[in-house]
C-alpha cells in the first residue's frame, strides 16, 4: 500500500491501537521550556514518578529570559518571573534530565536550538509544551505542540496517546518573484486557507519550492503551521537535511551516521499515497505578505489595501480602515526576533536591508537573535555593528518581544512590525498593534518609519 | 480529575472566532509555576478595566451570565499558545464544557486532561441556545441534539481518569516496542 511520509512515521512509533481508538505513540524526545515545562517537571518531582529515559528529554530557558546583553542567570524580562527560571533548573536537576541554562553558550529559543544542536532529527517523535514546535518538521521529524499534563505524560511514560490527524499535502510550484520569501509563503498559505482552515491535519510541504528551501527556510514555513489550526507540518528530509544535521552536538556520529541516513532516505511519501486534502499554491501568487488585522490569516500582498469588508473588531483594534493601503501606515516599533524569523539568514536578510542607513525617528527598533550560537554567527559576521549603528538594540537570546508577560515592551496603541508569528489583540503588550512580516520587510519599515517592501529601500 | 456525566448550566455567549488562548489567560497572569490561582485572571483583558475594576461589558460580568459553567464561541476556539494555563482558569473559574464550531488542537486536548468538555456544533445550533444549556455526555446530547466525541476522549471524562496511570498499564508493550526499535534505529537511543 501507497504509504505518506506522516503514515511512515505514524506506523513506526504506533506501539498499538488502544480501546478508545486514539494510538499508543512512541515518543522520543520532550523538549520544555520554563514557562510551561517548569510545572510539568513539578508535577512529576511532586507526583513521585520518575522519567523514563531522563536523557531524552532537554529544558531551556527562553520565554521570560531577561534579553539584555550582560543578564544573570536568574535574571527574568517579566516581573517576578524569575521563579520560573529557578523551579526549572531545580526541577531539571532532580529529574535528572538535559539543562541548557541561561549563560550556556547553546541557550536560545527552544525551536532554534534544538535543530542548532542536531536534537531535532528525521523520523524523530518530539514534543514540546509550546506550540510552534511544528516548527521542527521543517527537518522530517514528528514533531507537535502539547500541553503541559502531556509534557508529563510524554516523559514519564514514553508514549502519548494521540488519534491520528487527518492529512493534508500542499504542494509549492514554480518560483517566488524578487523579495518573497518563507515568511511571506507561511502568511499567504494562511490568508487562503484560513486561521481554523488546516482543520488538525498533518501537513505536508511538498514541490519544488520546499524542496530548494534551506533548513532555516523550511523552519520558517513549518513554524506557522500552528496559525491555520494544523496538528503539525512536515516536510521530507533530503540531503540538504543530512548536510544541515551532520556534525551536529546531537546528531548521531561515526558508522551509525550512514545507517541513520539510509532509514531517512525511505522517509518520503510514496507516489499515488492519498492524502484528505491535495492543494497546490504556485508560488508566482506569492507577494511580500503583511498582516493588518488581529489573526494571521488577515494578511494581504504589502502593495495591497486592508480588504473592504473586514472584521470591524480587528479594524477598531488596529485602528485603520477598510480600503487604507498598507503602505501609508506609519509605524512606532519594529521587532526582529522569534522562533519564526531569528536565525541567522533572516538576520543577514535585515542587515542587507539596513546597512549604511539609519533607522527612522520615533521608531523604537529592536533584534534579538534566535539562540546565543546565532548572536555569535552574527557578529563574527559584523551583523551587529550594522543593527547597532542603524540604531537597533541588539538583545540576547530569547522569544522577548513576541509576547507580552509583562514587564518592557512598546507603548500602548503603537504600531509594530514584527517578524513573529501572532498578531493576536495584546500579544506584544496591551493595546500594541502588531502587523507581521519578514525580517527584510521589518528592517526596510523600520528605517522608512512606515510599512514598505525593501525594494523601496534600496533604491 | 472531575467526572463529566450530565450537566446543567448557564451558558455565557462569546460567538466569536479564534478566541485565543492569550486572550484566555494572558501571559501576564501567569504568575507561578502551579496549575492552581489563574481563575481571577482569566479573560483579564477584556473582563477588567483598569485597577481590576470590573468591565461591565464583558459578558461574564453581566448579571445573567455570572457563574456560568457553559461557554458558548465560534470557530478555532483556544487557538494559540499551548499554555493549559487556559483551561486551569477555565476550571477555576468553574467552566465544565465549551460548545463551539472547532476547537484549537492542543486546547482540546488540554480540556480533556482537566475534565472540560469540548463539544462540536454547527454556529446556528450555537446561536439558538436558551440561557440554560443541558448536556448528556453519555447519551452524547445538548439540549437534545447529537454531538460526536472520540471514544477514548468520552470514556476519559466519564470516568475523571488519569491518562498517565491508564497508560502506565501498557508498560510491557512500550518497553518490548523500544526493544524493537533499539535494533532498527539504534542510533535514536
Amino acid at each position: 500500500m501507497n504509504q505518506t511520509l506522516f503514515d511512515k512515521l505514524w506506523a513506526q512509533h504506533r506501539v498499538k491501537t488502544l480501546d478508545g481508538g486514539e494510538d499508543l505513540i512512541a515518543i522520543d524526545r520532550v523538549f520544555l521550556h520554563e514557562r510551561t515545562g517548569s510545572v510539568a517537571l513539578e508535577s512529576i518531582v511532586e507526583s513521585g514518578r520518575t522519567p523514563l529515559r531522563p536523557e531524552h528529554v532537554f529544558a531551556t530557558m527562553d520565554h521570560i529570559v531577561s534579553n539584555k546583553a550582560g543578564r544573570g542567570g536568574d535574571d527574568a524580562r517579566t516581573p517576578g518571573g524569575d521563579v520560573f527560571i529557578t523551579a526549572t533548573r531545580e526541577a531539571a536537576q532532580k529529574t535528572g534530565i538535559n539543562l541548557i541554562d541561561v549563560l550556556d553558550a547553546d541557550q536560545g529559543i527552544v525551536h532554534v536550538i534544538s535543530p542548532e544542536l542536531g536534537i531535532a532529527q528525521p523520523g524523530l517523535t518530539l514534543v514540546c509544551p509550546d506550540s510552534h514546535t511544528c516548527s521542527q518538521g521543517a527537518l522530517g521529524a514528528l514533531a507537535w505542540g502539547i500541553g503541559s499534563t502531556d509534557a508529563e505524560h510524554a516523559i514519564v511514560t514514553g508514549c502519548l496517546r494521540v488519534k491520528k490527524p487527518p492529512q493534508m499535502r500542499i504542494t509549492v510550484n514554480g518560483a517566488f518573484g524578487a523579495g518573497v520569501t518563507a515568511k511571506d509563503l507561511a502568511l499567504h498559505i494562511i490568508a487562503r486557507f484560513g486561521a481554523a482552515g488546516a482543520k488538525r491535519c498533518a501537513v505536508e510541504y511538498a514541490g519544488d519550492v520546499v524542496r530548494n528551501f534551506s533548513i532555516e527556510e523550511r523552519l520558517t514555513l513549518c513554524n506557522m503551521a500552528v496559525e491555520f489550526a494544523a496538528f503539525t507540518a512536515i516536510v521530507a528530509p533530503d540531503e540538504i537535511t543530512f548536510d544541515y544535521l551532520k556534525g551536529k552536538r546531537f546528531a548521531p556520529k561515526n558508522d551509525v551516521w550512514e545507517q541513520a541516513v539510509a532509514s531517512w532516505n525511505t522517509l518520503k511519501t510514496d507516489r499515488g499515497a492519498a492524502f484528505d486534502f491535495d492543494y497546490v499554491v504556485h508560488a508566482q501568487d506569492v507577494k511580500p505578505t503583511v498582516t493588518w488585522g488581529t489573526s494571521p490569516a488577515q494578511a494581504v500582498a504589502i502593495d495591497g489595501r486592508v480588504p473592504l469588508g473586514a472584521e470591524t473588531k480587528a479594524l477598531d483594534y488596529m485602528n485603520i480602515e477598510a480600503g487604507t493601503k498598507l503602505s501609508e501606515l506609519a509605524i512606532g516599533g519594529a521587532f526582529i526576533g522569534s522562533c519564526t524569523n531569528a536565525r541567522l539568514s533572516d538576520l543577514r536578510a535585515a542587515a542587507d536591508v539596513i546597512k549604511g542607513k539609519t533607522v527612522a525617528k520615533g521608531v523604537s527598533a529592536i533584534c534579538v537573535p534566535g539562540s546565543m550560537a546565532v548572536r555569535r554567527a552574527a557578529e563574527a559576521e559584523g551583523l551587529d555593528a550594522i543593527f547597532i549603528s542603524a540604531g537597533f538594540e541588539w538583545g540576547a537570546a530569547g522569544c522577548a518581544f513576541c509576547f507580552y508577560a509583562g514587564g518592557e515592551t512598546f507603548a500602548p496603541g503603537t504600531r509594530v512590525i514584527s517578524s513573529t508569528n501572532r498578531n493576536f489583540e495584546g500579544r506584544q503588550g496591551p493595546g500594541v498593534r502588531t502587523h507581521l512580516a519578514s525580517p527584510a520587510v521589518v528592517a526596510a519599515s523600520a528605517i522608512a518609519g512606515r510599512i514598505v517592501a525593501p525594494k523601496e529601500i534600496l533604491k | 480529575m472531575m467526572p463529566f456525566s450530565t450537566h446543567t448550566g448557564t451558558a455565557a455567549p462569546m460567538l466569536r472566532d479564534n478566541i485565543d488562548t492569550d486572550q484566555i489567560i494572558p501571559s501576564r497572569e501567569m504568575k507561578s509555576v502551579t496549575k492552581t490561582g489563574l481563575g481571577d485572571g482569566m479573560f483579564a483583558g477584556q473582563r477588567y478595566l483598569n485597577d481590576r475594576v470590573e468591565n461591565p461589558d464583558f459578558v461574564l460580568n453581566q448579571e445573567i451570565y455570572r457563574g456560568a459553567t457553559i461557554l458558548l464561541s465560534g470557530k478555532n476556539f483556544g487557538c494559540g499558545s499551548s499554555r493549559e494555563h487556559a483551561v486551569w482558569a477555565l476550571k477555576e473559574y468553574g467552566f465544565r464544557a465549551v460548545i463551539a464550531e472547532s476547537f484549537g488542537e492542543i486546547f482540546y486536548n488540554n480540556c480533556v486532561r482537566n475534565g472540560i468538555l469540548c463539544v462540536q456544533m454547527e454556529a446556528e445550533f450555537i446561536a439558538a441556545r436558551d440561557l440554560i444549556v443541558t448536556i448528556d455526555l453519555h447519551m452524547q446530547t445538548v439540549d437534545d441534539v447529537s454531538f460526536k466525541i472520540p471514544r477514548g476522549d468520552k470514556a476519559m471524562l466519564i470516568g475523571g481518569l488519569d491518562p498517565i496511570a491508564m497508560t502506565l498499564q501498557h508498560e510491557d508493550d512500550i518497553a518490548a516496542h523500544i526493544m524493537r526499535d533499539k535494533t532498527t534505529r539504534p542510533w535514536v537511543y
